[in-house]
């Protein structure tokens, strides 16, 4: 995707984002606060037609961030919307699950890794935590060691 | 008084000697017909991402290649070229090439082993053994060039770990002759039985709509008409001086699936003969120092789809996080879509064309009011392949003689 062009199609959402890094040719980050990941991930969904990848959720010591991978599979861009959850004692975003159904397993990892919680998720029960593990203890946090 | 609930359910896994990993799914089903599916994963959940975040960067492509045993060359590729984006590293051209004709000759062997096990479990078990013996040689060619039959541990950060000796190239191609031959053999086989047609098409139909919500990938996004490859889109290795073409079927049934992966099989010995014939001279790697802070994606195209790798540096000697994803994490939940309203008959052929872990046939237990029945993976055999033979015997087909061949 040429740079100039995508810029322009992202003016609808330009408001709601905190930034725009481009790493590498093909790689963008769309940094963004958590109450506005619903809406810039809807719109590069729905209305750009990316493709989604994947959720990565990381302990960035002073607040948690998910990053949410989308792929352009036209021009072969990854474009990654970086949510920043700044409350650590009750993380918390909106869920895509309603809107992406491919999304239902990386979010219910991320609550059982990471504690965080989806707002909306039809099914947030466990999927990678036994049963039996201790409420309370998110493996992924950095407290936790390996 | 609540009523008591109804509803049959049956449960298929989780563990099976077949199966890379274990799966639960559990069918809700009504008669012959399911009516509902949950899947349940990480039995045995080995915790990749945190322990990655111990090891150095460079300890980190021999983990990852354990991911998956047959995939064990993209995974650690995929992560390599999130690392080399980072450090903005640009392997030596002979490596990429390497790299290349490693991650094909793995996508040769892992379909065939899709085409044996999808054999298998409709009762074509001459196809299975057909399919693994052709297999073979694939592993040993592997075995020769990088030590291992699995696992192979080729990449690193900068390069390539083993290059391939000029003196094995003649042998290399072949070996190609010879599995290029046996696969058409196999596609006629497969293409032209009416048996098969009968029994794959129309089964398990994965729709382009549902295909793209669920996000799938690789055989199973482009067998429903979705045409994605990662090699062609996001070109990496040396793929995009090579010629070749996305295979793509618009059907989304198992028949499209199975043609798909032996159309690409023949794609993938022409890129490994195209980038044996092109080769260049030189080393395999460059030297890497230090990672410095920052964070990259990588993605490859495995057998069975994108696997995609997010690291993130904070400059010192071990990733701070490293995320992996794997093709048929999100595959397997487009069973949602695929199994709903099909028949029990052909929910293990459903659940393979994914090509997931074959695992989930392992024990059935039906679950109906007090009655427990359990179905072995006997019992799911016998009904698939039933289903098979009453089409054969509907169709007036004649005895498979397999001596034709």
């Amino acid at each position: 995707m040429q740079p100039n062009e995508f810029h322009k199609q992202l003016t609808p959402i330009r408001d709601r984002l905190a930034g725009l890094d481009r790493t590498a040719d093909n790689r963008v980050f769309l940094p963004c606060e958590a109450a506005q990941v619903y809406e810039v991930c809807r719109f590069l969904f729905q209305d750009l037609g990316l493709r989604f990848v994947i959720s990565t959720g990381i302990d960035a010591e002073d607040r948690f961030e998910v990053l949410h991978h989308f792929s352009d599979d036209a021009s072969g861009c990854v474009v990654t919307v970086k949510a920043f959850v700044r409350d650590r004692q009750a993380p918390e975003l909106d869920s895509l699950t309603p809107l992406i159904p491919g999304a239902e397993w990386t979010e219910r990892e991320m609550h059982d890794l990471l504690g965080i919680r989806f707002r909306h998720h039809p099914n947030l029960q466990r999927l990678i935590l036994a049963d039996d593990w201790p409420e309370g203890v998110y493996p992924l946090r950095k407290d936790v060691q390996a | 008084m609540k009523e008591p609930l109804r509803k049959s359910v049956l449960a298929v896994g989780p563990f099976h000697p077949l199966q890379e990993e274990m799966e639960f799914f559990q069918l809700t089903v009504d008669g012959e017909k399911v009516t509902d599916i949950d899947v349940r994963i990480s039995y045995n959940h080995r915790g990749i991402e945190k322990l990655s975040e111990t090891l150095q960067f460079d300890q980190v492509p021999y983990l990852v290649s354990r991911v998956c045993g047959i995939c064990s060359a993209s995974h650690p590729l995929a992560y390599v070229q999130a690392v080399e984006e980072i450090a903005g590293v640009q392997p030596p051209e002979r490596a990429l090439y390497v790299r290349t004709i490693i991650n094909e000759l793995e996508r040769i062997h892992s379909h065939l082993l899709w085409v044996g096990l999808g054999g298998h479990f409709i009762g074509y078990d001459t196809v299975f053994m057909w399919a693994w013996k052709y297999r073979e040689p694939v592993l040993d060619l592997l075995e020769e060039i990088t030590g291992n039959r699995n696992n192979y541990g080729n990449v690193k950060v900068g390069g390539c770990r083993e290059d391939i000796p000029d003196e094995l190239i003649p042998k290399i191609n072949q070996e190609l002759d010879v599995i290029e031959k046996k696969t058409e053999m196999l596609t006629k086989a497969v293409l032209d039985d009416p048996v098969l047609h009968a029994r794959l098409k129309g089964v398990g139909v994965l729709s382009k709509e549902d295909g793209i919500k669920y996000a799938v990938t690789g055989p199973t996004a482009r067998g429903s008409g979705i045409a994605i490859d990662v090699r062609r889109d996001d070109p990496y290795a040396a793929y995009a001086a090579l010629d070749w073409k996305v295979i793509v079927q618009t059907e989304g049934d198992v028949f499209a699936k199975a043609v798909v992966r032996l159309l690409e099989t023949f794609e993938s010995i022409k890129m490994v003969r195209q980038a044996l014939a092109k080769l260049p001279k030189g080393p395999v790697a460059v030297d890497v120092k230090e990672i410095p802070p920052g964070e990259g994606c990588g993605h490859a195209e495995a057998p069975r789809g994108e696997t995609f790798h997010y690291v993130r540096s904070d400059g010192g000697n071990r990733p701070v996080r490293h995320k992996i994803r794997a093709p048929s994490y999100v595959n397997v939940p487009s069973f949602k879509a695929s199994c709903i309203g099909a028949d029990i008959a052909d929910v293990t052929l459903t659940l393979a064309a994914v090509d997931p872990c074959y695992s989930c046939t392992e024990r059935i237990a039906v679950v109906d009011g007090h009655h427990a029945v359990l179905h072995d993976y006997e019992e799911l055999l016998r009904l698939s392949r039933a289903k098979t033979a009453t089409i054969r015997k509907d169709l007036g087909a004649p005895e498979m003689n397999w001596e034709d061949f």
